[in-house]
């Protein structure tokens, strides 16, 4: 049986009234580049801040090496937290350090490490995603993919055994998300770190992942490998994953309500 | 029906909103106070940093001192103007600087340096971390197991806090030396029958009674600044709305905070 890092059991996720995610399984296996694939909305940024612990759920649990996120003590997240990093849509710079300050700054607070070894540790890390010679730069001054090596730069400070990219390469020209996806899975290669992916970039989605899982309105509707994916018959995975302008998702955005939206439901 | 019961819903749901508010402030205020003192003896992870004290005392007191002094300096001057044609039908011109010290030493002192400081410190608070927000600096923060009270609000409410009871002290002066101008200048009361009198009608208790309220109100300002900036969603306008928010709301509770201490002073005799 494969080695389990994180255990996703029936999870539920509302907000107000609106169940955002429905009863959700899933296991993310040692060491295995993971994507969540859906469409906007369909509660895939969700599931990871759950599984990160910024989110709470409001039914079932998530299980990190067998122990409930939920009961976790203050220690025991923050060492959770300390043994993850998370690469977020924007990058999430601190817009009032430079480079090499956001990446030191999981050091500084979390290690004893002195002054003259954080500094060789952050060229180390910013070497690793090409940015070493920007190190002093403020975040503003640096292009959209940079950013986002910056903060991947900050997410590996403390050599994570599982990394989360939350969308790696929205809002990226096609070379710079290839040379994203190309660093993800460097990362995993190299470094041996699990990876869960959340996007709905296909071509990059097909370069990552080992595995793959489509989340729609809340639940998965369809998991396996590239492969398996890309040659599904079912016409929902079909639409999603070749990009169709037709098909069940489209269609149900079109079916039903018209009327009484416009004439009102008396 | 709808029509009916839609002003009910408006207080109803304004004054779930408020209470809403003082709960979650209190909250934080709560949070913070819990924080300080671990966070200014304590080792890594849990250490404030004495540089980040620094530049945010720099950043909330240092510079809004001139414009501090430069208005205390004009509403001492003004109140020396206004008070002067009453006090001569009385006879009592050098009586301006006893108003004037009490005046501004218990009440205009604190006060206005801290709606300046509102406008100051407060919206740019606001604003700062409501621009975390919306970036997903608060949540990276969180994914990194760093704390945001501790790392964002506690500097913040200490430093304004303690730039607000300094700056009131400079203000205190300026208001007491534009009065003493302007009584030297149009009102024939000397700079030394002016410093005299001011010395014989203050005691301690009207100077540290302001520095209390000082100390207070800015606790006020910035937690209020860090509550509102940490609530803030949607984008670059939600922003735009907890800065204004917070300059509308903070003054309203200075004046009321304001009351209560003077209402409190009083009852007490102080």
């Amino acid at each position: 049986m494969p080695d389990i890092a994180i255990q996703v059991q029936s999870v539920t996720k509302r907000f107000g009234t609106k169940t955002v995610l429905d009863g959700i399984c899933l296991d993310v296996y040692r060491g295995e580049t993971l994507v969540i694939l859906g469409g906007s909305g369909s509660g895939k940024s969700t599931l990871l801040r759950l599984m990160i612990g910024n989110e709470s759920v409001d039914g079932g649990k998530i299980l990190i090496d067998g122990k409930n996120l939920a009961e976790m003590s203050e220690a025991e997240l923050t060492a959770y937290r300390n043994s993850i990093g998370v690469l977020f849509q924007s990058g999430a710079l601190f817009n009032s350090m430079t480079v090499a300050d956001n990446v030191a700054l999981p050091l500084r607070e979390h290690t004893d490490l002195p002054e003259s070894t954080i500094e060789i540790m952050v060229k180390i890390k910013l070497e690793l995603v090409g940015l070493r010679e920007h190190a002093h730069k403020m975040p503003a001054e640096l292009s959209g993919g940079m950013k986002k090596r910056a903060g991947l730069a900050r997410a590996i400070a403390l050599d994570p055994k599982i990394l989360f990219y939350d969308e790696p390469s929205a809002g990226l020209d096609p070379v710079t998300s290839a040379e994203i996806d190309q660093l993800i899975l460097d990362l995993n290669n190299k470094l041996g770190v699990t990876s869960v992916v959340v996007t709905h970039e296909m071509d990059s989605a097909f370069r990552i992942a080992d595995r793959m899982v489509l989340l729609d309105r809340g639940r998965f509707v369809a998991s396996g490998t590239p492969d398996e994916m890309r040659s599904s018959t079912d016409p929902l995975v079909h639409q999603f994953v070749h990009g169709l302008a037709e098909g069940p998702l489209t269609d149900r955005r079109r079916a039903g309500g018209y009327e009484t939206d416009l004439l009102g439901d008396g | 029906m709808r029509a009916f019961s839609r002003p009910f819903v408006f207080v109803g749901q304004s004054a779930i909103d408020f209470l809403e508010m003082i709960g979650g402030l209190g909250l934080l205020i709560m949070d913070t106070a819990r924080q300080v003192r671990r966070a200014l003896v304590a080792k890594r992870g849990r250490r404030l940093g004495w540089a980040n004290l620094w530049a945010q005392m720099d950043r909330v007191g240092v510079r809004s001192i001139p414009i501090v002094s430069l208005v205390l300096f004009c509403i001492g001057s003004i109140l020396a103007l206004q008070m002067a044609p009453i006090l001569e039908t009385f006879g009592m011109v050098s009586s301006v600087a006893d108003i004037i010290s009490v005046a501004v030493f218990r009440e205009l002192g604190p006060l206005v340096s801290a709606i300046v400081l509102t406008g100051f410190a407060g919206a740019s608070i606001a604003a700062e971390i409501g621009t975390m927000v919306v970036s997903e600096e608060i949540e990276a923060l969180h994914a990194h197991a760093i704390d945001p009270v501790r790392f964002l609000v506690v500097p913040r409410v200490l430093a304004t806090t303690i730039m607000m009871i300094c700056i009131t002290i400079v203000g205190d002066l300026a208001g007491i030396i534009g009065g003493m101008t302007m009584s030297q200048l149009f009102l024939g009361v000397g700079f030394e029958q002016y410093r005299v009198r001011t010395f014989a009608i203050l005691d301690l208790r009207d100077f540290v009674t302001g520095l209390v309220k000082a100390g207070v109100f800015g606790l006020l300002i910035s937690s209020l600044a860090c509550y509102l900036g940490l609530a803030v969603r949607g984008g670059a306008q939600g922003v735009g709305q907890a800065t204004t928010k917070t300059v509308v709301l903070t003054i309203v509770a200075l004046i009321a905070v304001d009351l209560m201490f003077t209402a409190a002073f009083y009852a007490l005799g102080w």
